[in-house]
């Protein structure tokens, strides 16, 4: 006996059953994901070597960018914000104002977008082809876990380089923002950095250093997931590396803000 | 013996095998011929464990090992060496070290073994001197005979080849085929080949099993297969167009 149509009312909240169904599996597969490389992450053996090569393809690789954008980044603060004091007569605070907006809140959050595009899109890229040509399948079939090899090492490294990323990215930008308020815009060296002892404490740091930890296991626990688990062909791993950064890029977004509104 | 039972398996929709059974004698080479996209990479998937069936089940020595997982399941891939379609050597390792590779992560020998062991394994293949060389630095030929010096280094009692002589010539086919025909001979392994080398592969094999809408149609002796009277066996040798 076939089954009855669903009538027009119910078909809608038949999509959204389904709708529910596949999401809430989606986060499951995604949860069961990272507690299988955590667990990877703290049971031998450890991949020692696969973890050097890990931090040198995020991190190392991603030096320049990260040097390169954290200086022009407090170089535009320094500008904008000096305009903007200068108008209240309050020039003294260019130091800490440029400061504290990179070391709780541009730093981690630009240094993390940056690795993001540069190293999260190539992890994906990486394991999507090392997928669709089978060699995560050999790992498999030598009874050897992708998890240990691939993943952990990975996200055990993003959790070493981004706080180590974000804090070049502080200091880069701190030294843009003296760049350009004191040498081209003429506060004095004392005031700017004098300024910034007094006003950035050890919770301002602590809370970009969590951030940009928190930020390191996104990235790469998204990055790592969506190669593990890429469509067929190079139409699939061009689809992953998307989704990948975007998905990536919007969670750093949103647990920048909830991070920051609980802290 | 690998014997199998009843296997079935879908996707989506789509069965792929639909209650596949097949018994693969120890120490033969059992060659699985039939159309592409017929479901025979599928079912060589489940034999080595990387999908698990609807239903049926698959056993090596009496031991069911479709439901198994973790240690269990690596206990037995530890028997397993498995030549894949592109060969899927880390194409970030040199041929050398592709091929040292599951002897320096499962077996754990002294360094100089471990050297005499590879250059032993791709000299068995004839490929002395390409250690240094990366996969993407040597041909398809030679990337197939990388991967089944490393399939065959840790000397394991069976052996699965998915579609070994893909995308070569013909000349290079039939080299591939008696490597394998010579390596067999030598170490006795029990080989399980995924082809449609149709005729070549009856040169080789013990055993041939045809695969066609999911389950295995005929199977014996090569010649069995030739003068089979089964109309699907005989328009696949034979090459005929679909529809006459």
């Amino acid at each position: 006996m076939s089954e009855p149509a669903l009538s027009a009312v119910l078909r809608p909240l038949d999509l959204l059953g389904e709708w529910a169904i596949s999401l809430a599996a989606s986060l499951g597969r995604f949860g069961t994901f990272l507690s299988a490389a955590l667990a990877a992450m703290v049971t031998p053996p450890l991949k020692f070597w696969a973890f050097v090569d890990r931090i040198n393809f995020i991190g190392f690789r991603s030096l320049l960018i990260i040097l390169l954008t954290g200086g022009f980044t407090g170089m535009v603060l320094g500008l904008q914000i000096f305009f903007t004091l200068s108008r209240f007569g309050s020039e003294a605070f260019l130091g800490p104002a440029v400061a504290l907006s990179l070391i709780r809140e541009l730093g981690p959050v630009l240094a993390a977008l940056m690795v993001t595009g540069r190293a999260g899109s190539a992890l994906t890229a990486e394991l999507g082809i090392m997928r669709i040509t089978e060699q995560i399948d050999a790992l498999e079939v030598m009874a050897l876990s992708p998890m240990r090899y691939l993943v952990a090492p990975s996200i055990f490294a993003g959790i070493i380089t981004f706080p180590l990323m974000t804090a070049m990215f502080d200091v880069i930008g701190i030294f843009g923002g003296y760049l350009v308020g004191v040498e081209l815009l003429g506060l004095s060296p004392g005031t700017y950095f004098g300024e910034m002892q007094t006003f950035v404490d050890f919770g301002d740091i602590s809370l970009g250093f969590w951030k940009s930890i928190s930020f390191g296991v996104i990235v790469t626990w998204v990055c790592t997931y969506k190669g593990f688990h890429v469509g067929h062909g190079a139409e699939g791993v061009a689809r992953a590396t998307t989704q990948a950064v975007v998905l990536s890029s919007v969670l750093i977004l949103v647990w920048d803000y909830f991070i920051g509104s609980v802290w | 013996m690998i014997k199998i039972e009843g296997l079935r398996k879908s996707f989506g929709a789509q069965p792929v095998l639909r209650g596949l059974d097949l018994e693969i004698p120890t120490g033969s080479i059992t060659v699985i011929i039939g159309r592409s996209g017929g479901g025979k990479s599928v079912f060589l998937k489940h034999l080595i464990g990387l999908l698990r069936p609807d239903g049926g089940r698959v056993l090596l020595d009496g031991q069911e090992i479709t439901r198994l997982s973790g240690k269990a399941l690596d206990a037995i891939r530890r028997r397993y060496g498995v030549v894949f379609q592109g060969g899927a050597l880390f194409d970030s390792m040199r041929c050398g070290d592709n091929v040292a590779f599951p002897l320096r992560e499962k077996v754990k020998l002294p360094k100089a073994e471990i050297t005499k062991r590879v250059e032993s394994a791709l000299a068995q293949v004839g490929l002395e001197g390409v250690s240094q060389k990366y996969p993407a630095e040597v041909s398809g030929g030679m990337r197939k005979r990388v991967a089944i010096a490393r399939a065959l280094v840790t000397e394991p009692e069976i052996v699965f080849f998915d579609e070994p002589t893909t995308g070569l010539d013909p000349v290079l086919v039939n080299t591939i085929h008696h490597l394998i025909l010579d390596l067999h001979r030598r170490h006795r392994f029990t080989a399980v080949m995924v082809s449609h080398e149709i005729p070549e592969i009856f040169e080789i094999a013990d055993r041939v099993a045809m695969l066609h809408e999911g389950r295995i149609v005929e199977v014996g002796p090569p010649a069995q297969l030739q003068a089979s009277q089964n109309r699907v066996v005989q328009k696949f040798i034979r090459g005929e167009p679909e529809g006459t």
